[in-house]
């Protein structure tokens, strides 16, 4: 028995226990609180490991082809659960009057990511992130925040988008396993594939096309440019609880899989010129076409979501330039950027409960007679620009300056000039954070309207939100350490 | 240890009056201003601390990529950390009397130790990349104190405007640094990388060596002084800034933040010597902003505007000395590289830090006795109502005109010589003219508002200040007198230039200048009630304002337009609702789903899970043999 299954299994307990009636909120946050002090117990003591996998344990499905159910965490799993379990107790913490299917589908959601991220057989990490999509396409479809024909339509489309994603990744995935299996039997287990990668590594060319197809699949679930238009709807539409983990967690799935499965297996796949290339311009794509449609955005929730499309690209030129420091500062950037955006949406969330409208031109003055309000706000708007001092900008530098290791004086390479137009994204982006701030905070409302500051209680989840922004832009040495050589 | 104390107090003081400000109430006013009062003590003894550069706090450190939070002492940072906790601790002072009704007191104080924490962290900073975390947090306090009021809708702007400016100069100093990073094999300390362009890798008779590159750099980090010190093209920021209470214009947006450009010019002033290009490109923006600042300020009716315009023109001279420098010293001149380090910059820098400060202190008392009234012909005889104000704004006006003797003389011949060494005739002879414009607006700002009679009923009930404010301006006006001299500047580690003999010239120049700005006000505004001169030109600030909004306007919201609609035709159009289209027109079973019912998504999403299952089990084991 290893941790890693306790933390797996407790939010999907959790969920099953207040689905047979137990007391929702009560079971909810006792459930996520453990669990955090358990991802924090694992941390603390893998820190004190030597790299590598760490509390692992393995339980046999199948024989042939080889499944098990195998569990294992490295710094970033470790990371990434961190990750999870702050956002799920946040998400779960916020909710206030709301039908139990909130709690249980936070929970699912919450539980389904864990078992993604600490799960290391590939069968296990492709089937808890559809489990956790599930209640995602139907929060949205049952309770999302627009008219049902609307919502319903928005549900389709991000069904739609992820499950062509799902099915593409799930051919890349297969070929990696057809690939790698090596001797008699099909494995799914992650080491195994692994080490028959490092002994036989395939031919560059097959390497491109294979990344390519995963590069294909894991970036529709990370809404990668073009394949993004079912993200900044969905979110917009989506549940608080749902949109908060959604963007600030699972959406890290994909990414993560190319961490995790991707680069490790196909080393060479993501620096092959065509490979590298397509990569740069598409996740140029997110940066600079997003950044101008979120400046175009008149609507809090609108200018949130597509920010956040926008800010996977960065996290992308982390893996497009793959050394170690622009791989570390990228799962840096991830845990960052979902803790901001979860905060984020919490508290977009809660304005649109107060005032019913989140459109600029209705709101002004908020700052008034909401101080602690517009004071969380800030952090997070703040840390999504990438101020240093919060967590984001310390992932932003290290994909920079990772991305720059390689330069001769004189020599710009494509690398170097995507850094450098990604660089204006960081502009673009304090442009609509802070017009979006004026318009919100500042000056005056025309229309009157003002909310009032949440109670203490429920200021509690986002204070803890952005004092994790703030311990972790200050220090980002803590997760890097917990990082090791893992990239 | 000196260091960090003075680098991590106001941030635990911001960082106490963030969380507690509810209960603490106005012991927060307390706590930053102990803060500010023991950090400038500890100044007093950093003032003797020796050279060293080390690490105080990690940061970031992996690979090759090690970005810690060091401190690098030296004559520079120490000279540079007396300016700033010793016009911060003043400030602090004033401004309990400035802002003693304001409602939020607590967020004001809190913003400025931060601002203490953020300026602390540049002076000290021994690496490029700690350079740049601070000098955004400078940016951050910045905009929270200029939005202090943020209700006004001037102010509101006015702070957004600030940061995104900056925000611009940042893009390009980002751009440099990583450049460094990348050719000095990931190592930016400063220190290094002075070894490495004076005697390393990256020296100009070096294997592999980019002249190209070097420029490059060298004006990419430039541009990151240009958004801070507000230089021109990025110079439209600060006059709005004045959007701020008057203890911020005159902590932040006159002595200390925006001299922050010019500090870190001469901090890789190794830099901007090793490409001749970029020293002249330095240089020529520098002399156009002071130039075209004096102008600006020459028609302008608010205290706090003459003054903005003024701080624009005096950093205009200041990197034109930076620039200058690096030009002489191309041409073989040793001035910046004595034994003894000194650079006009730096010790213009320095003076005008003291009077400048005060200035702005002297209009916030001003501002302040006439209820909050700015414009200079609304005011008018407060000679006789505020004596002391007169006579310390008077001194401050005197030392930045370069009366002979004060403060601001020395430093203005000591620019004005570089100019002159750097031999570009255009150079020195458009920094005389600005010395001729300073010496005319500041004498019309003098004559308008002080001298003649009342011409408003808050002129004539004005009072003088309280004595907490006006405390800081006599200490300050002590200080425009005296801090050209050695007496002064050597203890306080002024960067003072040796005296160079044989400037005839400059000195003819420099007097020559004052006599005809001051004399030309004084024939044209003495007795008068309104302006007798009126360029539109001028007084509207060359209209930069005016075009940048249209090119805001056109180049970004434009695009953000364009691209938002393509976007939705292209991206969500053919690659989204076509095959959604195709696959709703598939059948009965997809019917289902397209009508809404919610078994659509779970059957979906079952039947993938299903398929998955099946083709692992079954299909994948027959491919595999």
């Amino acid at each position: 028995m290893s941790v890693l299954e306790i933390i797996i299994a407790l939010p999907l307990l959790a969920a099953l226990a207040v689905w047979l009636g137990a007391p929702a909120r009560a079971a909810s946050l006792g459930a996520t609180f453990v669990n955090l002090a358990l991802v924090l117990y694992a941390s603390v003591q893998y820190a004190a490991k030597p790299a590598g996998l760490a509390f692992t344990n393995a339980r046999v499905v199948l024989e042939n082809p080889a499944i098990s159910f195998a569990v294992g965490a490295d710094g970033v799993s470790l990371t990434l659960a961190l990750l999870t379990s702050l956002v799920m107790l946040a998400a779960v913490w916020q909710i206030e009057d709301r039908p139990n299917i909130f709690y249980i589908s936070s929970l699912l959601i919450g539980g389904g990511a864990m078992g993604a991220f600490l799960t290391t057989d590939v069968f296990f990490i492709y089937a808890f992130h559809e489990l956790a999509l599930i209640p995602t396409f139907l929060m949205i479809a049952l309770h999302g925040r627009a008219d049902a024909a609307q919502r319903k339509a928005v549900a389709w489309k991000a069904t739609i988008y992820l499950g062509a994603g799902s099915l593409v990744l799930l051919a890349g995935l297969a070929w990696v396993v057809l690939e790698f299996s090596g001797g008699s039997k099909l494995t799914f287990d992650l080491e195994a594939l692994r080490n028959q990668a490092q002994l036989t590594p395939l031919p560059v060319a097959k390497q491109a096309q294979i990344f390519f197809v995963l590069l294909l699949g894991f970036g529709t679930l990370v809404s990668l440019f073009p394949f993004h238009s079912w993200a900044a709807p969905a979110y917009a539409t989506a549940p608080t609880p749902v949109a908060m983990l959604h963007s600030g967690v699972l959406k890290k799935f994909g990414l993560y899989g190319l961490i995790r499965i991707a680069l490790p297996l196909l080393p060479q796949g993501a620096q092959v010129e065509w490979v590298q290339n397509a990569l740069l311009l598409m996740l140029l794509g997110n940066i600079l076409v997003m950044g101008l449609v979120t400046i175009h955005a008149n609507r809090l929730d609108d200018t949130l979501a597509n920010s956040s499309v926008m800010h996977m690209g960065y996290i992308f030129l982390g893996l497009a330039a793959g050394t170690e420091i622009a791989l570390k500062g990228a799962v840096l950037l991830m845990f960052a950027h979902g803790v901001s955006i979860a905060l984020l949406f919490g508290l977009c969330g809660r304005m649109r409960n107060q005032l019913g409208t989140l459109e600029y031109n209705k709101l002004g003055g908020l700052a008034t007679h909401a101080p602690a309000f517009t004071v969380l706000f800030a952090f997070g708007a703040f840390a999504s620009i990438g101020l240093p001092g919060l967590a984001n900008f310390a992932g932003e530098v290290m994909v920079f300056a990772g991305s720059f290791t390689e330069f001769k004086a004189g020599e710009l390479s494509n690398l170097h000039w995507t850094v450098i137009l990604a660089l204006w994204g960081v502009v673009m982006s304090a442009v609509y954070m802070l017009r979006a701030y004026r318009n919100i905070f500042h000056g005056s409302a025309n229309t009157g309207l003002f909310m009032t500051d949440p109670v203490f209680s429920q200021r509690l989840p986002f204070i803890l939100l952005a004092a994790t922004l703030l311990v972790t832009g200050c220090c980002p040495w803590l997760l890097l350490n917990l990082m090791k050589s893992a990239l | 240890m000196h260091a960090s104390i003075i680098l991590l107090l106001p941030f635990f003081s911001a960082l106490l009056i963030l969380l507690g400000h509810r209960q603490l109430k106005g012991a927060s006013v307390l706590i930053s201003l102990g803060s500010s009062i023991i950090s400038f003590i500890a100044c007093l003894f950093f003032l003797a601390a020796d050279d060293d550069n080390r690490l105080l706090l990690p940061f970031i450190e992996v690979g090759t990529f090690n970005a810690g939070i060091d401190a690098l002492i030296d004559k520079q940072s120490r000279g540079m950390m007396f300016i700033v906790s010793f016009v911060g601790m003043l400030v602090h002072i004033f401004s309990l009397g400035y802002m003693k009704d304001d409602e939020a007191k607590p967020r004001f104080f809190g913003s400025l130790s931060l601002f203490m924490f953020s300026m602390t962290g540049i002076v000290l900073a021994g690496n490029l990349f700690m350079m740049f975390i601070f000098w955004e947090l400078v940016g951050l306090s910045s905009y929270l104190l200029i939005g202090h009021w943020y209700q006004k809708a001037s102010a509101a702007e006015a702070c957004k405007k600030a940061f995104l400016t900056n925000r611009i100069g940042d893009f390009g100093f980002m751009i440099g640094i990583l450049l460094l990073f990348g050719a000095n094999g990931g190592n930016v300390n400063l220190i290094d990388l002075e070894t490495a362009f004076t005697s390393g890798p990256l020296r100009p008779d070096a294997p592999g060596y980019s002249a190209g590159f070097t420029t490059a750099a060298a004006l990419c980090i430039f541009l990151g002084a240009v958004g801070k010190s507000a230089q021109f093209p990025l110079h439209v920021w600060l006059p709005d800034a004045m959007e701020g209470p008057t203890p911020v214009s005159a902590l932040i947006h006159a002595a200390t933040m925006v001299a922050a450009g010019v500090y870190m010019l001469v901090r890789v002033s190794f830099l901007v010597t090793a490409s001749p290009l970029a020293a002249e490109i330095i240089a020529g923006i520098g002399c156009g902003t002071a130039l075209l600042a004096a102008l600006m300020a020459t028609q302008q009716n608010d205290i706090k505007r003459v003054l903005a315009y003024s701080t624009l023109s005096q950093l205009g001279y200041m990197v034109m000395a930076v620039g200058a420098v690096a030009m002489a010293a191309q041409h073989g001149h040793q001035g910046a590289h004595a034994a003894d380090p000194g650079h006009p910059a730096m010790f213009h820098l320095y003076t005008h830090a003291f009077f400048k400060a005060m200035l702005f202190l002297g209009s916030g008392a001003v501002i302040y006795a006439c209820h909050h009234e700015q414009d200079i012909w609304k005011m008018g005889g407060l000679r006789k109502h505020m004596p002391v104000t007169f006579w310390t704004f008077a001194i401050g006006t005197a030392a930045l005109m370069g009366v002979p003797f004060l403060s601001g003389f020395w430093s203005k011949e000591a620019v004005l010589g570089a100019a002159y060494d750097s031999g570009c005739k255009v150079l020195f002879l458009a920094g005389a003219a600005t010395a001729a414009l300073t010496a005319f607006y500041m004498t019309r700002l003098l004559i308008v508002a002080f001298f003649g009679k009342p011409r408003t009923d808050s002129a004539h009930h004005a009072t003088e200040a309280p004595m907490v404010m006006i405390l800081p301006l006599a200490i300050l006006s002590i200080f425009s007198v005296l801090s050209g001299y050695d007496v002064l500047a050597a203890p306080l580690q002024a960067m003072k230039p040796p005296h160079v003999e044989g400037h005839q010239t400059v000195l003819f120049a420099s007097l020559a200048a004052l006599i005809l700005g001051a004399g030309a006000a004084i024939y044209l505004y003495r007795g008068k009630d309104k302006d007798p001169i009126s360029i539109k030109l001028f007084a509207n600030k060359f209209y930069f304002d005016e075009i940048y909004t249209v090119i805001v306007r056109v180049c970004q919201d434009g695009l953000a337009w364009i691209v938002t609609a393509l976007e939705r035709v292209f991206v969500d159009g053919i690659v989204a609702r076509l095959p959604a289209a195709i696959i709703a027109r598939l059948g009965a079973a997809t019917r289902m789903l397209q009508g809404g019912h919610l078994q659509g998504y779970t059957f979906l999403l079952g039947g993938g899970v299903i398929a998955v299952v099946y083709l692992v089990v079954f299909v994948l084991p027959r491919l595999g043999h």
